[in-house]
Protein backbone atom coordinates (compact mmCIF):
# COMPACT_ATOMS: atom_id res chain seq x y z
CA UNK A 1 0.00 0.00 0.00
CA UNK A 2 1.62 3.19 -1.18
CA UNK A 3 -0.95 5.61 0.17
CA UNK A 4 -1.07 5.52 3.95
CA UNK A 5 -2.83 8.19 5.96
CA UNK A 6 -0.59 7.54 8.95
CA UNK A 7 2.69 8.01 7.11
CA UNK A 8 3.02 9.96 3.87
CA UNK A 9 6.74 9.20 3.42
CA UNK A 10 6.21 6.27 1.06
CA UNK A 11 3.62 8.23 -0.95
CA UNK A 12 5.86 11.24 -1.51
CA UNK A 13 8.78 8.88 -2.24
CA UNK A 14 6.66 7.13 -4.85
CA UNK A 15 5.83 10.40 -6.62
CA UNK A 16 9.47 11.42 -6.44
CA UNK A 17 10.67 8.13 -7.95
CA UNK A 18 7.98 8.22 -10.62
CA UNK A 19 9.01 11.70 -11.74
CA UNK A 20 12.74 11.03 -11.68
CA UNK A 21 12.44 7.76 -13.60
CA UNK A 22 10.36 9.35 -16.37
CA UNK A 23 11.94 12.80 -16.70
CA UNK A 24 15.38 14.31 -16.69
CA UNK A 25 16.42 15.46 -13.17
CA UNK A 26 16.00 19.13 -14.08
CA UNK A 27 12.44 18.75 -15.35
CA UNK A 28 11.54 16.36 -12.52
CA UNK A 29 12.58 19.04 -10.03
CA UNK A 30 10.59 21.71 -11.90
CA UNK A 31 7.47 19.50 -12.01
CA UNK A 32 7.85 18.64 -8.33
CA UNK A 33 8.14 22.28 -7.32
CA UNK A 34 5.17 23.24 -9.49
CA UNK A 35 3.06 20.48 -7.97
CA UNK A 36 3.89 21.53 -4.42
CA UNK A 37 3.29 25.17 -5.32
CA UNK A 38 -0.12 24.35 -6.75
CA UNK A 39 -1.09 22.32 -3.71
CA UNK A 40 -0.03 25.16 -1.44
CA UNK A 41 -1.84 27.77 -3.53
CA UNK A 42 -5.04 25.76 -3.37
CA UNK A 43 -4.65 25.09 0.34
CA UNK A 44 -3.82 28.74 0.93
CA UNK A 45 -6.98 29.96 -0.76
CA UNK A 46 -9.21 27.36 0.89
CA UNK A 47 -7.81 27.79 4.40
CA UNK A 48 -7.86 31.58 4.03
CA UNK A 49 -11.49 31.64 2.94
CA UNK A 50 -12.49 29.22 5.68
CA UNK A 51 -10.68 31.27 8.32
CA UNK A 52 -12.51 34.44 7.28
CA UNK A 53 -15.80 32.57 7.63
CA UNK A 54 -14.73 31.09 10.96
CA UNK A 55 -13.68 34.46 12.31
CA UNK A 56 -17.00 36.04 11.42
CA UNK A 57 -18.93 33.17 12.95
CA UNK A 58 -16.87 33.06 16.16
CA UNK A 59 -17.04 36.83 16.54
CA UNK A 60 -20.80 36.79 16.00
CA UNK A 61 -21.41 34.11 18.62
CA UNK A 62 -19.27 35.96 21.14
CA UNK A 63 -21.36 39.07 20.55
CA UNK A 64 -24.70 37.21 20.77
CA UNK A 65 -25.27 37.40 17.02
CA UNK A 66 -25.73 34.71 14.36
CA UNK A 67 -23.16 35.82 11.80
CA UNK A 68 -23.25 34.93 8.09
CA UNK A 69 -26.30 32.73 7.48
CA UNK A 70 -27.72 33.63 4.07
CA UNK A 71 -25.37 32.26 1.38
CA UNK A 72 -25.38 28.48 1.46
CA UNK A 73 -25.99 26.30 4.51
CA UNK A 74 -24.97 28.21 7.67
CA UNK A 75 -23.57 30.92 5.38
CA UNK A 76 -20.67 28.69 4.37
CA UNK A 77 -20.35 30.25 0.90
CA UNK A 78 -20.44 33.82 2.16
CA UNK A 79 -16.68 34.26 1.87
CA UNK A 80 -16.69 32.84 -1.67
CA UNK A 81 -19.30 35.42 -2.60
CA UNK A 82 -17.11 38.08 -0.98
CA UNK A 83 -14.11 36.88 -2.95
CA UNK A 84 -16.03 37.09 -6.24
CA UNK A 85 -17.08 40.61 -5.31
CA UNK A 86 -13.48 41.58 -4.58
CA UNK A 87 -12.28 40.06 -7.86
CA UNK A 88 -14.80 42.12 -9.82
CA UNK A 89 -13.98 45.40 -8.12
CA UNK A 90 -12.02 48.17 -9.75
CA UNK A 91 -8.34 48.58 -8.95
CA UNK A 92 -8.12 52.29 -8.26
CA UNK A 93 -4.74 53.86 -9.00
CA UNK A 94 -3.74 56.65 -6.65
CA UNK A 95 -2.47 60.01 -7.91
CA UNK A 96 1.12 60.89 -6.92
CA UNK A 97 1.71 57.46 -5.46
CA UNK A 98 4.77 55.34 -6.11
CA UNK A 99 3.20 53.03 -8.70
CA UNK A 100 5.86 50.31 -8.63
CA UNK A 101 6.08 49.99 -4.85
CA UNK A 102 2.32 50.34 -4.52
CA UNK A 103 1.80 47.35 -6.79
CA UNK A 104 4.62 45.27 -5.33
CA UNK A 105 3.65 45.64 -1.65
CA UNK A 106 0.75 43.14 -1.50
CA UNK A 107 2.90 40.52 -3.21
CA UNK A 108 5.72 40.93 -0.70
CA UNK A 109 3.27 40.44 2.15
CA UNK A 110 1.75 37.35 0.58
CA UNK A 111 5.11 35.87 -0.48
CA UNK A 112 6.38 36.19 3.10
CA UNK A 113 3.53 34.10 4.39
CA UNK A 114 3.93 31.63 1.51
CA UNK A 115 7.59 31.08 2.34
CA UNK A 116 6.60 30.21 5.91
CA UNK A 117 4.26 27.41 4.90
CA UNK A 118 7.12 25.53 3.25
CA UNK A 119 8.68 24.74 6.61
CA UNK A 120 5.57 23.52 8.41
CA UNK A 121 5.18 19.75 8.88
CA UNK A 122 1.52 18.92 8.21
CA UNK A 123 1.78 15.19 8.88
CA UNK A 124 4.40 12.49 8.96
CA UNK A 125 6.28 12.88 5.67
CA UNK A 126 4.04 15.72 4.53
CA UNK A 127 6.62 18.45 4.65
CA UNK A 128 7.73 20.61 1.74
CA UNK A 129 11.18 21.44 3.09
CA UNK A 130 12.75 20.00 6.23
CA UNK A 131 15.39 22.61 7.03
CA UNK A 132 17.86 21.80 9.78
CA UNK A 133 17.25 25.37 11.01
CA UNK A 134 13.48 25.33 10.49
CA UNK A 135 12.58 27.49 13.51
CA UNK A 136 15.17 30.09 12.55
CA UNK A 137 13.99 30.06 8.93
CA UNK A 138 10.37 30.66 9.91
CA UNK A 139 11.30 33.55 12.17
CA UNK A 140 13.46 35.13 9.49
CA UNK A 141 10.91 34.77 6.72
CA UNK A 142 7.85 35.80 8.72
CA UNK A 143 9.45 39.13 9.59
CA UNK A 144 9.70 39.89 5.86
CA UNK A 145 6.01 40.70 5.82
CA UNK A 146 6.64 43.98 7.63
CA UNK A 147 8.68 45.19 4.66
CA UNK A 148 5.58 44.80 2.51
CA UNK A 149 3.48 46.67 5.03
CA UNK A 150 6.00 49.52 5.27
CA UNK A 151 6.19 49.76 1.47
CA UNK A 152 2.40 49.76 1.24
CA UNK A 153 2.16 52.58 3.77
CA UNK A 154 4.92 54.64 2.18
CA UNK A 155 3.83 54.31 -1.44
CA UNK A 156 0.15 55.12 -0.81
CA UNK A 157 0.82 58.86 -0.43
CA UNK A 158 -1.62 58.94 2.47
CA UNK A 159 -1.02 59.99 6.04
CA UNK A 160 -3.22 57.29 7.50
CA UNK A 161 -1.33 54.63 5.60
CA UNK A 162 2.05 55.99 6.61
CA UNK A 163 1.18 56.22 10.30
CA UNK A 164 -0.30 52.73 10.22
CA UNK A 165 2.77 51.32 8.53
CA UNK A 166 5.17 53.02 10.94
CA UNK A 167 3.22 51.71 13.93
CA UNK A 168 3.29 48.27 12.42
CA UNK A 169 7.05 48.55 11.96
CA UNK A 170 7.63 49.55 15.59
CA UNK A 171 5.31 46.81 16.74
CA UNK A 172 6.81 43.98 14.72
CA UNK A 173 10.41 44.92 15.46
CA UNK A 174 9.57 44.87 19.18
CA UNK A 175 7.52 41.71 19.28
CA UNK A 176 9.89 39.78 17.03
CA UNK A 177 12.16 39.61 20.06
CA UNK A 178 9.56 37.91 22.22
CA UNK A 179 8.57 35.45 19.51
CA UNK A 180 12.20 34.57 18.97
CA UNK A 181 13.03 34.20 22.64
CA UNK A 182 10.00 32.07 23.43
CA UNK A 183 10.85 29.80 20.51
CA UNK A 184 14.47 29.67 21.68
CA UNK A 185 13.21 28.51 25.07
CA UNK A 186 11.63 25.54 23.34
CA UNK A 187 14.69 24.99 21.15
CA UNK A 188 16.72 24.68 24.35
CA UNK A 189 14.35 21.93 25.48
CA UNK A 190 14.29 20.19 22.10
CA UNK A 191 18.00 20.57 21.43
CA UNK A 192 17.31 21.10 17.74
CA UNK A 193 15.92 23.67 15.32
CA UNK A 194 14.70 21.10 12.83
CA UNK A 195 10.92 20.78 12.85
CA UNK A 196 10.94 17.03 12.19
CA UNK A 197 13.29 16.46 15.14
CA UNK A 198 11.20 18.73 17.36
CA UNK A 199 8.06 16.76 16.53
CA UNK A 200 9.79 13.39 17.00
CA UNK A 201 11.12 14.53 20.38
CA UNK A 202 7.51 14.98 21.53
CA UNK A 203 6.54 11.36 20.91
CA UNK A 204 6.53 10.65 24.67
CA UNK A 205 4.77 13.85 25.73
CA UNK A 206 4.24 17.29 24.25
CA UNK A 207 6.73 20.00 25.14
CA UNK A 208 4.10 22.01 26.97
CA UNK A 209 3.88 19.13 29.46
CA UNK A 210 7.56 18.17 29.33
CA UNK A 211 8.89 21.62 30.19
CA UNK A 212 5.99 22.34 32.62
CA UNK A 213 6.31 25.88 34.15
CA UNK A 214 8.81 27.22 31.67
CA UNK A 215 6.92 25.85 28.66
CA UNK A 216 3.59 27.26 29.78
CA UNK A 217 5.11 30.72 30.27
CA UNK A 218 6.82 30.47 26.88
CA UNK A 219 3.53 29.39 25.28
CA UNK A 220 1.59 32.31 26.75
CA UNK A 221 4.29 34.76 25.67
CA UNK A 222 4.42 33.21 22.21
CA UNK A 223 0.66 33.57 21.85
CA UNK A 224 0.73 37.24 22.89
CA UNK A 225 3.76 38.16 20.81
CA UNK A 226 2.67 36.28 17.71
CA UNK A 227 -0.78 37.85 17.85
CA UNK A 228 1.00 41.20 17.85
CA UNK A 229 3.27 40.10 15.03
CA UNK A 230 0.36 39.17 12.79
CA UNK A 231 -1.18 42.62 13.40
CA UNK A 232 -4.33 41.16 14.86
CA UNK A 233 -6.49 42.59 17.60
CA UNK A 234 -5.96 43.61 20.39
CA UNK A 235 -2.69 44.67 18.73
CA UNK A 236 -4.15 45.82 15.40
CA UNK A 237 -2.80 49.36 15.73
CA UNK A 238 -1.54 49.21 12.16
CA UNK A 239 -5.10 49.33 10.88
CA UNK A 240 -6.97 50.78 13.88
CA UNK A 241 -10.23 51.48 12.05
CA UNK A 242 -11.50 54.16 14.38
CA UNK A 243 -8.45 56.40 14.03
CA UNK A 244 -6.68 55.41 10.80
CA UNK A 245 -9.63 54.22 8.66
CA UNK A 246 -7.77 51.08 7.58
CA UNK A 247 -4.12 51.89 8.23
CA UNK A 248 -1.65 50.68 5.64
CA UNK A 249 -4.27 49.27 3.26
CA UNK A 250 -6.51 52.36 3.21
CA UNK A 251 -5.78 53.03 -0.47
CA UNK A 252 -5.95 49.47 -1.70
CA UNK A 253 -9.00 48.09 -3.42
CA UNK A 254 -10.17 44.94 -5.13
CA UNK A 255 -7.86 41.97 -5.28
CA UNK A 256 -4.85 43.87 -3.89
CA UNK A 257 -6.83 44.52 -0.73
CA UNK A 258 -7.85 40.86 -0.75
CA UNK A 259 -4.17 39.89 -0.78
CA UNK A 260 -3.53 41.84 2.42
CA UNK A 261 -6.66 40.37 3.93
CA UNK A 262 -5.74 36.82 2.95
CA UNK A 263 -2.16 37.27 4.13
CA UNK A 264 -3.39 38.40 7.55
CA UNK A 265 -5.48 35.27 7.96
CA UNK A 266 -2.78 32.98 6.62
CA UNK A 267 -0.26 34.52 8.99
CA UNK A 268 -2.63 33.64 11.77
CA UNK A 269 -2.78 30.07 10.50
CA UNK A 270 1.01 29.87 10.21
CA UNK A 271 1.57 31.24 13.69
CA UNK A 272 -0.98 28.80 15.09
CA UNK A 273 0.65 25.95 13.18
CA UNK A 274 4.07 26.82 14.59
CA UNK A 275 2.66 27.08 18.10
CA UNK A 276 0.99 23.70 17.61
CA UNK A 277 4.22 22.17 16.30
CA UNK A 278 6.60 23.56 18.87
CA UNK A 279 4.42 23.44 21.98
CA UNK A 280 1.69 20.90 21.33
CA UNK A 281 3.56 18.31 19.32
CA UNK A 282 2.47 19.13 15.76
CA UNK A 283 1.08 16.01 14.11
CA UNK A 284 2.20 13.85 17.03
CA UNK A 285 -0.79 12.26 18.79
CA UNK A 286 -1.25 12.76 22.52
CA UNK A 287 1.21 10.34 24.09
CA UNK A 288 1.83 9.77 27.76
CA UNK A 289 5.12 8.01 28.47
CA UNK A 290 4.53 4.49 29.81
CA UNK A 291 0.84 4.05 28.91
CA UNK A 292 1.07 1.68 25.90
CA UNK A 293 -2.65 1.05 25.43
CA UNK A 294 -3.57 4.73 25.60
CA UNK A 295 -0.78 5.65 23.17
CA UNK A 296 -1.89 3.03 20.66
CA UNK A 297 -5.48 4.25 20.86
CA UNK A 298 -4.33 7.81 20.21
CA UNK A 299 -2.18 6.65 17.26
CA UNK A 300 -5.37 5.45 15.60
CA UNK A 301 -6.36 9.06 14.81
CA UNK A 302 -4.45 10.16 11.67
CA UNK A 303 -1.64 12.70 12.24
CA UNK A 304 -3.01 15.37 9.92
CA UNK A 305 -6.23 15.43 11.95
CA UNK A 306 -4.13 15.98 15.06
CA UNK A 307 -2.22 18.77 13.34
CA UNK A 308 -5.26 20.64 12.04
CA UNK A 309 -7.18 20.05 15.25
CA UNK A 310 -4.46 21.62 17.36
CA UNK A 311 -3.96 24.45 14.90
CA UNK A 312 -7.63 25.33 14.88
CA UNK A 313 -7.83 25.22 18.67
CA UNK A 314 -5.01 27.78 18.80
CA UNK A 315 -6.67 29.86 16.06
CA UNK A 316 -9.85 29.84 18.14
CA UNK A 317 -7.80 31.06 21.10
CA UNK A 318 -6.46 33.95 19.01
CA UNK A 319 -9.96 34.86 17.86
CA UNK A 320 -11.09 34.73 21.46
CA UNK A 321 -8.43 37.33 22.34
CA UNK A 322 -9.35 39.52 19.45
CA UNK A 323 -13.05 39.69 20.22
CA UNK A 324 -12.60 40.16 23.97
CA UNK A 325 -9.88 42.71 24.54
CA UNK A 326 -9.89 46.39 23.58
CA UNK A 327 -7.15 47.75 21.34
CA UNK A 328 -3.97 48.94 23.07
CA UNK A 329 -2.46 52.38 22.72
CA UNK A 330 0.95 52.53 21.04
CA UNK A 331 2.77 53.38 24.30
CA UNK A 332 0.92 50.62 26.17
CA UNK A 333 1.90 48.24 23.41
CA UNK A 334 5.59 49.06 23.67
CA UNK A 335 5.45 49.03 27.50
CA UNK A 336 3.94 45.56 27.44
CA UNK A 337 6.76 44.29 25.25
CA UNK A 338 9.84 46.00 26.67
CA UNK A 339 8.90 46.18 30.37
CA UNK A 340 6.97 42.94 30.80
CA UNK A 341 7.31 40.31 28.10
CA UNK A 342 11.01 40.73 27.41
CA UNK A 343 12.27 40.52 31.04
CA UNK A 344 9.95 37.59 31.77
CA UNK A 345 11.14 35.90 28.61
CA UNK A 346 14.84 36.34 29.41
CA UNK A 347 14.34 34.88 32.89
CA UNK A 348 12.26 32.09 31.36
CA UNK A 349 15.10 31.10 29.00
CA UNK A 350 17.39 30.87 32.02
CA UNK A 351 14.87 28.75 33.93
CA UNK A 352 14.48 26.44 30.96
CA UNK A 353 18.25 26.08 30.55
CA UNK A 354 18.49 25.27 34.25
CA UNK A 355 15.67 22.71 34.00
CA UNK A 356 17.36 21.02 31.05
CA UNK A 357 20.77 21.04 32.77
CA UNK A 358 19.39 19.49 35.95
CA UNK A 359 17.19 17.08 34.01
CA UNK A 360 14.06 18.28 35.79
CA UNK A 361 11.91 18.09 32.68
CA UNK A 362 9.93 14.95 31.95
CA UNK B 1 8.59 50.44 40.80
CA UNK B 2 9.37 47.78 43.35
CA UNK B 3 9.64 44.16 42.36
CA UNK B 4 6.66 42.93 44.39
CA UNK B 5 4.40 45.57 42.86
CA UNK B 6 5.67 44.54 39.42
CA UNK B 7 4.82 40.89 39.94
CA UNK B 8 1.41 41.52 41.53
CA UNK B 9 0.72 43.85 38.61
CA UNK B 10 1.29 41.00 36.16
CA UNK B 11 -0.96 38.61 38.05
CA UNK B 12 -3.72 41.18 38.47
CA UNK B 13 -3.52 41.94 34.77
CA UNK B 14 -3.72 38.29 33.79
CA UNK B 15 -6.69 37.69 36.11
CA UNK B 16 -8.62 40.67 34.75
CA UNK B 17 -7.93 39.50 31.19
CA UNK B 18 -9.22 36.02 32.06
CA UNK B 19 -12.38 37.57 33.49
CA UNK B 20 -13.03 39.26 30.17
CA UNK B 21 -12.40 36.05 28.27
CA UNK B 22 -14.82 34.25 30.58
CA UNK B 23 -17.63 36.57 29.52
CA UNK B 24 -17.12 36.19 25.78
CA UNK B 25 -16.34 32.49 26.14
CA UNK B 26 -19.54 31.86 28.07
CA UNK B 27 -21.54 33.47 25.26
CA UNK B 28 -19.66 31.47 22.62
CA UNK B 29 -20.36 28.13 24.27
CA UNK B 30 -24.03 28.95 24.84
CA UNK B 31 -25.36 29.60 21.31
CA UNK B 32 -28.93 29.83 22.59
CA UNK B 33 -28.12 33.25 24.05
CA UNK B 34 -28.08 34.70 20.51
CA UNK B 35 -30.54 37.59 20.36
CA UNK B 36 -30.66 38.09 16.59
CA UNK B 37 -34.12 37.50 15.06
CA UNK B 38 -34.24 35.81 11.66
CA UNK B 39 -36.79 38.37 10.55
CA UNK B 40 -38.47 37.45 7.27
CA UNK B 41 -38.64 33.77 8.24
CA UNK B 42 -40.12 34.27 11.69
CA UNK B 43 -42.44 37.12 10.64
CA UNK B 44 -45.57 35.30 11.83
CA UNK B 45 -44.39 34.72 15.40
CA UNK B 46 -42.19 37.79 15.72
CA UNK B 47 -42.71 39.56 19.02
CA UNK B 48 -41.58 43.14 19.28
CA UNK B 49 -40.81 44.87 22.52
CA UNK B 50 -43.49 47.00 24.17
CA UNK B 51 -41.27 50.07 24.36
CA UNK B 52 -40.39 50.04 20.66
CA UNK B 53 -41.11 53.36 18.94
CA UNK B 54 -42.54 51.97 15.71
CA UNK B 55 -45.31 54.46 14.96
CA UNK B 56 -47.66 56.81 16.78
CA UNK B 57 -51.20 55.62 17.38
CA UNK B 58 -54.25 56.96 19.17
CA UNK B 59 -55.68 54.18 21.35
CA UNK B 60 -59.44 53.76 21.17
CA UNK B 61 -61.52 51.86 23.70
CA UNK B 62 -64.25 49.35 22.95
CA UNK B 63 -66.94 52.04 22.56
CA UNK B 64 -64.87 53.74 19.84
CA UNK B 65 -63.83 56.55 22.14
CA UNK B 66 -60.46 58.29 22.23
CA UNK B 67 -58.93 60.78 24.65
CA UNK B 68 -57.94 63.55 22.25
CA UNK B 69 -59.51 66.92 23.08
CA UNK B 70 -58.05 68.66 20.07
CA UNK B 71 -55.99 71.11 22.14
CA UNK B 72 -53.21 71.15 19.53
CA UNK B 73 -50.26 70.82 21.95
CA UNK B 74 -48.87 67.90 19.98
CA UNK B 75 -49.10 69.93 16.77
CA UNK B 76 -47.21 72.81 18.40
CA UNK B 77 -44.56 70.53 19.85
CA UNK B 78 -43.83 68.51 16.75
CA UNK B 79 -40.43 69.67 15.42
CA UNK B 80 -41.09 68.45 11.88
CA UNK B 81 -44.67 69.54 11.52
CA UNK B 82 -45.83 66.01 10.92
CA UNK B 83 -48.99 66.46 12.99
CA UNK B 84 -51.95 68.53 11.89
CA UNK B 85 -55.24 68.74 13.79
CA UNK B 86 -58.52 69.76 12.23
CA UNK B 87 -61.20 70.63 14.78
CA UNK B 88 -64.81 71.71 14.64
CA UNK B 89 -67.34 73.23 17.09
CA UNK B 90 -69.60 70.78 18.84
CA UNK B 91 -72.74 72.03 20.55
CA UNK B 92 -73.79 69.87 23.48
CA UNK B 93 -77.37 69.35 24.81
CA UNK B 94 -77.15 72.20 27.33
CA UNK B 95 -76.11 74.65 24.66
CA UNK B 96 -72.41 74.76 25.49
CA UNK B 97 -69.96 75.06 22.62
CA UNK B 98 -67.14 72.56 22.68
CA UNK B 99 -64.14 71.83 20.49
CA UNK B 100 -63.78 68.33 19.07
CA UNK B 101 -61.39 66.78 16.55
CA UNK B 102 -62.43 66.11 13.05
CA UNK B 103 -59.11 64.70 11.87
CA UNK B 104 -55.85 64.04 13.68
CA UNK B 105 -53.47 63.89 10.71
CA UNK B 106 -50.12 62.17 11.25
CA UNK B 107 -47.52 62.14 8.45
CA UNK B 108 -45.23 59.19 9.28
CA UNK B 109 -42.92 60.04 6.41
CA UNK B 110 -41.81 63.20 8.22
CA UNK B 111 -41.79 61.73 11.73
CA UNK B 112 -38.49 61.19 13.51
CA UNK B 113 -40.08 59.32 16.42
CA UNK B 114 -38.75 61.84 18.92
CA UNK B 115 -41.75 61.22 21.15
CA UNK B 116 -42.45 64.85 22.05
CA UNK B 117 -46.13 64.56 21.11
CA UNK B 118 -46.59 61.49 23.29
CA UNK B 119 -44.73 63.13 26.15
CA UNK B 120 -46.55 66.46 26.09
CA UNK B 121 -50.13 65.28 25.49
CA UNK B 122 -52.09 66.44 28.58
CA UNK B 123 -54.73 63.76 28.26
CA UNK B 124 -52.38 60.92 27.24
CA UNK B 125 -54.26 60.40 24.01
CA UNK B 126 -51.21 59.31 21.95
CA UNK B 127 -48.86 56.38 22.38
CA UNK B 128 -46.24 54.41 20.52
CA UNK B 129 -46.97 51.09 18.85
CA UNK B 130 -44.34 48.49 17.95
CA UNK B 131 -45.39 48.02 14.32
CA UNK B 132 -42.41 48.74 12.06
CA UNK B 133 -43.42 47.54 8.60
CA UNK B 134 -44.21 50.91 7.05
CA UNK B 135 -43.14 50.35 3.45
CA UNK B 136 -45.81 51.54 0.99
CA UNK B 137 -45.91 52.17 -2.74
CA UNK B 138 -47.12 55.78 -2.72
CA UNK B 139 -46.25 58.77 -0.61
CA UNK B 140 -49.92 59.58 0.04
CA UNK B 141 -50.33 56.45 2.08
CA UNK B 142 -47.77 57.72 4.56
CA UNK B 143 -50.30 60.31 5.71
CA UNK B 144 -52.49 58.69 8.33
CA UNK B 145 -55.58 59.81 10.20
CA UNK B 146 -55.23 58.64 13.77
CA UNK B 147 -58.79 59.02 15.02
CA UNK B 148 -61.11 56.32 13.77
CA UNK B 149 -64.26 56.92 11.77
CA UNK B 150 -67.11 58.14 13.96
CA UNK B 151 -65.13 58.10 17.17
CA UNK B 152 -65.95 60.55 19.96
CA UNK B 153 -64.19 61.91 23.02
CA UNK B 154 -64.17 59.67 26.06
CA UNK B 155 -66.29 60.96 28.95
CA UNK B 156 -64.42 62.51 31.82
CA UNK B 157 -61.24 63.39 29.95
CA UNK B 158 -62.21 67.01 29.65
CA UNK B 159 -62.97 68.63 33.02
Amino acid sequence: MIFNIYDFTSFTQWIDNLLYSNLSPFWALIVEMTLIGLVFLLGYALVGLFLVYLERKVCALMQNRIGPNRVGPFGLFQTIADLIKLLLKELISIKHSDKLLFNIAPFIVIIASFLCIAAIPFAKGLHAMDFNIGVFYVMAVSSMGVVGILIAGWSSNNKYSLIGAMRSGAQIVSYELSVGLSLITMVVLAGSMQFSTIVEAQSDGWFIFKGHISSVIAFVIFMIASTAETNRGPFDLAEAESELTAGFHTEYSGIKFAFFFLAEYMNMFIVAAIAATVFWGGWMPLHIGGLEGFNNAMDFIPPFIWFFGKTFVIIFLMMWFKWTFPRLRIDQLLTLEWKYLLPINLINVLIMAFLVLMGWHF
Amino acid sequence: MNIIGYITDIFKGVISLLKGMKVTGSYFFRPWTVVTQKYPENRKKLEMYERMKGEIVMPHNAKNEHKCTGCGICELNCPNGSIEIITFQLVSEDGKKKRAIDKHIYRIGMCTFCGLCVKTCPSKALSFAPNFEHAVFSRERLTKILNKEGSVLEKGVEG
